[in-house]
């Protein structure tokens, strides 16, 4: 054999194809077959979906960057079970659109934070951090007091989880897909949430969070 | 794992490590035409190239890692196969609690054959601090509250899980009861603070009352006669007239504002005589709270901590108000 790699190292297109070839690899064999494993699709026996108040909820989350600071992953060791309840399974995530696990902990897991804290609660640390935990350094959002909303688009999100959940949602007796919304709770979105302010829109989110798992 | 997708990681893995070697075994060998050492035939800028080989230890090393991923696939497995060790981090495709349960319980017996490490971890704090707990939850919370040891390990849990309401002193804050106080809203005894830890104090609150009571005049009167009641001075008229209205709150806080706990209420209206204030005592509070109504929740911990550590937390909380 020749001296072939000369070919490789004076060929900037080839070493290109080359290399994403190489790095490709782990990801073709730890990602891909992830997206046809049937249990990443089947949600969790008691999985709901948002109200229209959640999922407006949810979306100020992501709008504030929570997950910057507050993951929704439990892992499976005992020093985190003890302090968040049961690690999280890949059921209680399949309907999320992005899906909100966070790699960093500035402040703890939110994954079952639902019912954990009253809502009066919420608010207060939402609004003060400090008002409740003197040493946190969570910032303050008091502005989601004031902000109301206008439930313009609420629907809207309501169909498009409709459609991104279409092949993972659950089944009714028959095996046919039981879809997340009906037309009444998508004609229904604006009404639900108009004029409701985004503090009780997050809280409604919070709360929801973790009793999927029963 | 489908047979398709358990074939798919054997083929890539094992021939990428394959390819590895066979790429590492042609770069050993000297195709350049050129002696070990010798130059390529090229400078640039004053630098030569020389044909030398790769450095033996990188080499070596580089092979070291071919075969150690070989013996890890071996002892933790690949795609459908768990290996040799038969190792497992968590159990998965869980669909409720009672399927979690069941495949702990499966995977702990000793010939299933499957270790799940978080199983393996949990059985063995379990049997290193179960009996602990059990020892702790045969005795009654009044004789845990005497028991230092018992009662550090009480503080523990309460700092993790109920200070952030009613603060690492449990001195409470604004809307969050203060607990080592002797005014209790639902009862200080230990069988009354274990039942409002398990079960939570999920009431309907205090009702918005200025509708009731006549719009913004009569909420004034009512404060008024509210703030009367714990000694402090008011105007007498406005009192006077508050105390006419007062009937209506008698209901839950007493014909004389003294609490649901006194008249043996479930409702947890707190004693409006002895200048304890949950949500604070001046003139503008006491206002807002009589015109918008409270509605202060206690979560339920029965399912969260479980009742052996309740119990625990219980003898603290009550170890706080006892002299």
């Amino acid at each position: 054999m020749k001296n072939s790699h000369e070919k490789v190292e004076k060929n900037v297109g080839l070493f290109f194809l080359f290399t994403v070839f190489a790095i490709s690899i782990g990801g073709l064999v730890e990602i891909t077959p992830l997206f046809f494993q049937k249990e990443l699709a089947t949600p969790v026996d008691n999985l709901k979906p948002y109200t229209a108040l959640q999922m407006e909820g949810r979306d100020i989350y992501i709008r504030e960057g929570c997950s910057n600071c507050h993951s929704q992953m439990i892992r499976p060791f005992r020093a985190e079970t003890e302090r968040y309840g049961h690690y999280s399974v890949a059921g209680e995530h399949v309907w999320e659109h992005p899906f909100l696990w966070g790699s960093k902990r500035t402040g703890p897991d939110l994954a079952r934070v639902g019912g954990r804290y009253s809502d009066d609660w919420h608010i207060a640390h939402l609004t003060d951090p400090r008002s409740v935990v003197p040493e946190s350094n969570m910032p303050a959002y008091n502005w989601l007091n004031t902000n109301t909303l206008d439930g313009e688009i609420t629907g809207k999100k309501l169909e498009t989880f409709n459609f991104l959940t279409r092949n993972r949602s659950h089944k009714d007796e028959n095996g046919k897909a039981i879809p997340l919304y009906t037309q009444a709770e998508i004609d229904g979105a604006k009404d639900a949430v108009k004029g409701k302010t985004e503090m009780s829109a997050l809280i409604a989110y919070l709360q929801s969070l973790g009793h999927a798992l029963k | 794992m489908s047979s398709f997708w358990n074939i798919w990681v054997w083929v890539l893995t094992l021939g990428s490590l394959v390819g590895c070697f066979l790429i590492l075994r042609m770069c050993l060998k000297n195709f350049a035409g050129v002696e070990e050492g010798e130059s390529m035939g090229h400078t640039f800028d004053g630098i030569e190239e020389l044909n030398n080989p790769l450095p033996k230890w990188w080499s070596t090393f580089f092979l070291l890692t071919i075969v150690w991923a070989f013996g890890y696939i071996a002892l933790y497995g690949l795609g459908n196969w768990t290996g040799l060790l038969g190792w497992k981090s968590s159990n998965q495709g869980i669909l409720n609690l009672a399927e979690s349960k069941a495949k702990t319980l499966e995977y702990l017996s000793k010939d299933s054959g499957v270790l799940v490490q978080y199983d393996r971890e949990v059985a063995a704090a379990d049997a290193k601090f179960g009996p602990i707990f059990e020892a702790y939850a045969a005795r009654s919370i009044e004789d845990l509250a005497t028991d230092g040891e018992a009662l550090k390990v009480g503080q523990r849990l309460f700092i993790q899980n109920c200070s952030q309401c009613h603060g690492s002193d449990a001195h409470g804050t604004t809307g969050f009861p203060n607990l080592a106080d002797k005014d209790w809203l639902y009862g200080g005894t230990p069988e009354v603070i274990k039942e409002t830890i398990m079960n939570g104090r999920i009431a309907a609150g205090m009702m918005a009352w200025e509708g009731a009571l006549g719009g913004d005049q009569g909420v004034k009167e009512v404060a008024a006669y509210v703030i009367s009641l714990s000694g402090r001075s008011v105007d007498p008229d406005l009192a006077k007239a508050g105390k006419a209205k007062f009937a209506l709150c008698a209901g839950c806080h007493g014909p004389d504002g003294q609490g649901s706990l006194a008249l043996g209420l479930p409702m947890g209206a707190p004693n409006l005589t002895d200048n304890i204030w949950l949500y604070g005592g001046s003139k503008r509070v006491i206002e807002e709270s009589i015109r918008n109504g409270r509605a202060g929740v206690m979560p339920p911990w029965k399912d969260i901590l479980g009742e052996e550590k309740v119990h625990l937390i219980s003898a603290y909380v009550y170890s706080l108000s006892q002299d």
